[in-house]
C-alpha cells in the first residue's frame, strides 16, 4: 500500500571538502492523508534536515519522497512550510504577508477579490484579521507564528510542514496556538508534519508520533500511534489514561534509551 | 396648533443654553497649554544652543579678523563687501554676473545625472556581485582599490575621453559615488537571510519577483547607508572638478574669486556648500526612512 506521502529509504549525508557527515540514515515514513505526525528527538538528530528533504529546500542524497506518488525535489506551495522563526517579510503588513503566497499561488485560478477573500478567510482563521495592516514588528511572537501559519495554509498545501513552530513562544501562548492548530485540522483535515521537542505537544497534537535516534546516521527508533479520539481537551487528557502511557513511551525512548550524550 | 409653537420655543432655547454649556469646560485653552506650548519650547530648546554656538562663533572670528593686517575677512566686512551674493541668490547680472542660487543648481544638475547614474548602475553591480561568489572574488579587490583613488585624480582622464569639461565633471561625480553604493548594495543582498530565501523557494518566486519582492527591500538599509555615502561624496568631488573644468557652477564661482581676490565672496559660497550638502543628505535619509520602513525593525 502506498502513503499519501512517503519517505522512501532516505539517506542524507553532509559533504564539506573531503569529510562527509551521515545525518540520516534509511528513513521510510508514510503519512496519510489528513493525518498528524509529529518527528520527535533530541537536538541534532536531524528532523529538521528531514522536515527540509520534505520540503524540498535540500535534496536527498539517497532514496525519495513521494507526494500522491510522484517525487519531489524542489520547494514548492504544495509543501508549504511554517518555519521556526515565523520568517515572515518585515516590510510587507500581516495582510501583504499572505498576499503575497496567496497571489503567487492563485494569482491565475482566483480574481483579485476572491483572492483577497481568501487572504481575509486564512487570516480569520488563525484570529488575525483584525491586525492585517500591522507590520511583523509591531506584532508578538505568538502573532507573527500565527500570520506564518495563515501564509501557509493560504497555499492551500498537500502537506503542511511545521518546523518546531512553537519553539521559540513562551508556555502560554504555546498552548494556545497548539489548541488553534488543532482546531484549524479537524476544520480542514490537513496533513500535517511537525518537528517537535516537547513531547506533552507531541502526544496532544498528534496521531502518530516518530521518535529519532541520536545522530550522526539518525534513523526512526520507533513510532507510536496516539489512539486518543479528536477533539482533544487540553484539560480532561492531563488526566486521562491513554494520554499518560504514550507520553510515558516517548519519554521512555527519550531519557533512557535514547538519552542524549552531549559530550559526544 | 399649540404643539409646533411650543417645540420652536424649545429650539431657540437649545442655543442658548449649548452657548452657555460650551463655555464651561474649556478645551481650546488646555490644548493650547498641553500641545503648543510644550512643542513650541521643545523646538526653541533644539533651536537656541546651535544659534548660541553659531553667535558666539561669529564674535570669536570678528575679534580674530578685525586686527589691522587681517588675511581673512571679519563677519561684518564679508556682510558689506558681498551684501548682494547674501541677500539674492538669484539675481542675474549678465551672463557671468549671476546669484549663487542659480551656481548652485547647475552644480546640483550635474550631481544630478552623475549621481542618478551612479545608483542605477551601483545598485545593479552590487546585486550582481552579491549574488554571485565569483563575481565577488573577481571584481572585489579591484574595487577596493579603485574606490581609494582621489575624485580629482580621475579628471584628466576622463577629460582625454570626453573632451569635454561637462561629461568629465559627471563621470567625476560617477566614479566617486558608485563605489560606496556597489560595495554596500553587495554586501544588502548577501545578508539576505536564509529564511527569505526559503519563502522565496517555497513559493517559487521566478528571478524577477525575487528581485523586486525579497532581494531590494531586504537590502534596502544597505542600499540607502551605500547611496547616502554617495551623495556626500558626490557633492564634495563636483566643488573640486568644477573648480579645474569652469563653466558655471559653485567650484568654478570659488576658484574664479580666488583669481579676483574676492575673499568674502568664497566664504559665502563656502556656507552655501555647507548647507547644500547637509540638506542633500537630509532628503537622502528621509527617503531612506520613509522607503525602509519596518525593514531594519524585526
Amino acid at each position: 500500500m502506498t502513503s499519501y506521502l512517503k519517505i522512501d529509504h532516505v539517506d542524507k549525508s553532509f559533504k564539506r571538502g573531503s569529510i562527509e557527515t551521515e545525518v540520516l540514515k534509511d528513513i521510510t515514513l508514510g503519512v496519510e492523508k489528513g493525518q498528524y505526525v509529529s518527528i520527535i528527538g533530541h537536538s541534532g538528530c536531524g528532523k529538521s534536515t528531514l522536515l527540509n528533504l520534505v520540503a524540498g529546500l535540500l535534496p536527498v542524497s539517497a532514496g525519495c519522497v513521494l507526494l500522491e506518488n510522484k517525487e519531489v525535489n524542489d520547494p514548492g506551495p504544495d509543501r508549504a512550510v511554517v518555519f521556526q522563526n515565523h520568517s515572515l517579510l518585515p516590510w510587507l503588513t500581516v495582510y501583504n504577508n499572505v498576499a503575497i503566497a496567496v497571489n503567487k499561488v492563485f494569482g491565475s485560478t482566483k480574481s483579485r477579490a476572491e483572492r483577497h477573500a481568501w487572504v481575509m478567510h486564512n487570516l480569520e482563521l488563525v484570529q488575525m484579521g483584525h491586525a492585517k495592516d500591522k507590520r511583523p514588528s509591531e506584532i508578538s511572537g505568538g502573532m507573527k507564528q500565527r500570520v506564518g501559519l495563515a501564509r501557509a495554509l493560504a497555499m492551500e498545501p498537500k502537506v503542511l510542514l511545521l518546523d518546531e513552530p512553537f519553539g521559540a513562544l513562551d508556555a502560554l501562548t504555546r498552548a494556545h496556538l497548539q489548541d488553534s492548530v488543532m482546531a484549524i485540522h479537524s476544520k480542514l483535515g490537513n496533513t500535517v508534519m511537525m518537528i517537535t521537542h516537547d513531547v506533552d505537544e507531541a502526544v496532544l497534537l498528534s496521531d502518530r508520533i516518530v521518535m529519532m535516534t541520536n545522530g550522526p546516521a539518525a534513523a526512526i527508533g520507533e513510532v507510536l500511534d496516539v489512539p486518543l479520539v479528536r477533539p482533544r481537551k487540553r484539560l480532561a487528557l492531563a488526566a486521562d489514561p491513554t494520554y499518560l502511557k504514550c507520553r510515558q513511551r516517548v519519554l521512555e525512548f527519550l531519557y533512557e534509551r535514547h538519552s542524549f550524550v552531549e559530550a559526544a | 396648533m399649540n404643539m409646533p409653537a411650543l417645540k420652536t420655543q424649545a429650539a431657540t432655547a437649545i442655543p442658548v443654553a449649548a452657548g452657555e454649556l460650551l463655555r464651561l469646560p474649556m478645551p481650546k485653552p488646555s490644548y493650547f497649554k498641553a500641545r503648543l506650548v510644550p512643542a513650541a519650547s521643545e523646538f526653541a530648546a533644539k533651536l537656541v544652543p546651535p544659534l548660541i554656538m553659531i553667535g558666539l562663533l561669529l564674535v570669536v572670528w570678528q575679534i580674530l579678523c578685525s586686527k589691522p593686517g587681517a588675511t581673512l575677512p571679519s563677519p561684518t566686512k564679508i556682510w558689506t563687501e558681498a551684501y548682494d551674493l547674501i541677500v539674492d541668490p538669484f539675481f542675474v547680472a549678465g551672463p557671468q554676473d549671476i546669484g549663487l542660487g542659480w551656481r548652485v543648481l547647475t552644480s546640483l544638475q550635474r550631481v544630478a545625472i552623475g549621481y542618478g547614474l551612479a545608483g542605477v548602475i551601483g545598485i545593479a553591480l552590487g546585486t550582481i556581485i552579491g549574488q554571485s561568489v565569483w563575481a565577488m572574488r573577481g571584481l572585489d579587490p579591484i574595487f577596493q582599490v579603485l574606490r581609494t583613488i582621489s575624485p580629482l585624480a580621475w579628471l584628466p582622464i576622463s577629460l582625454a575621453a570626453f573632451r569635454d569639461s561637462q561629461p568629465s565633471a559627471i563621470f567625476v561625480i560617477f566614479i566617486t559615488a558608485v563605489w560606496p553604493i556597489i560595495i554596500n548594495t553587495a554586501v544588502g543582498i548577501r545578508n539576505i537571510p536564509q529564511d527569505y530565501r526559503n519563502v522565496a523557494l517555497v513559493l517559487r518566486l521566478n528571478p524577477l519577483e525575487f528581485f523586486w519582492k525579497i532581494m531590494i527591500p531586504s537590502a534596502a538599509p544597505y542600499i540607502f547607508t551605500g547611496l547616502r555615502i554617495g551623495i556626500g561624496l558626490s557633492w564634495l568631488a563636483i566643488v573640486a572638478a568644477e573648480m579645474l573644468t569652469g563653466g558655471v557652477g559653485i567650484g568654478f564661482f570659488i576658484w574664479d574669486a580666488w583669481n579676483s581676490s574676492r575673499l568674502s565672496d568664497i566664504i559665502v559660497a563656502l556656507v552655501y556648500i555647507g548647507l547644500v550638502g547637509f540638506i542633500l543628505d537630509r532628503i537622502v535619509a528621509l527617503v531612506a526612512s520613509i522607503i525602509t520602513r519596518g525593514t531594519s525593525a524585526n
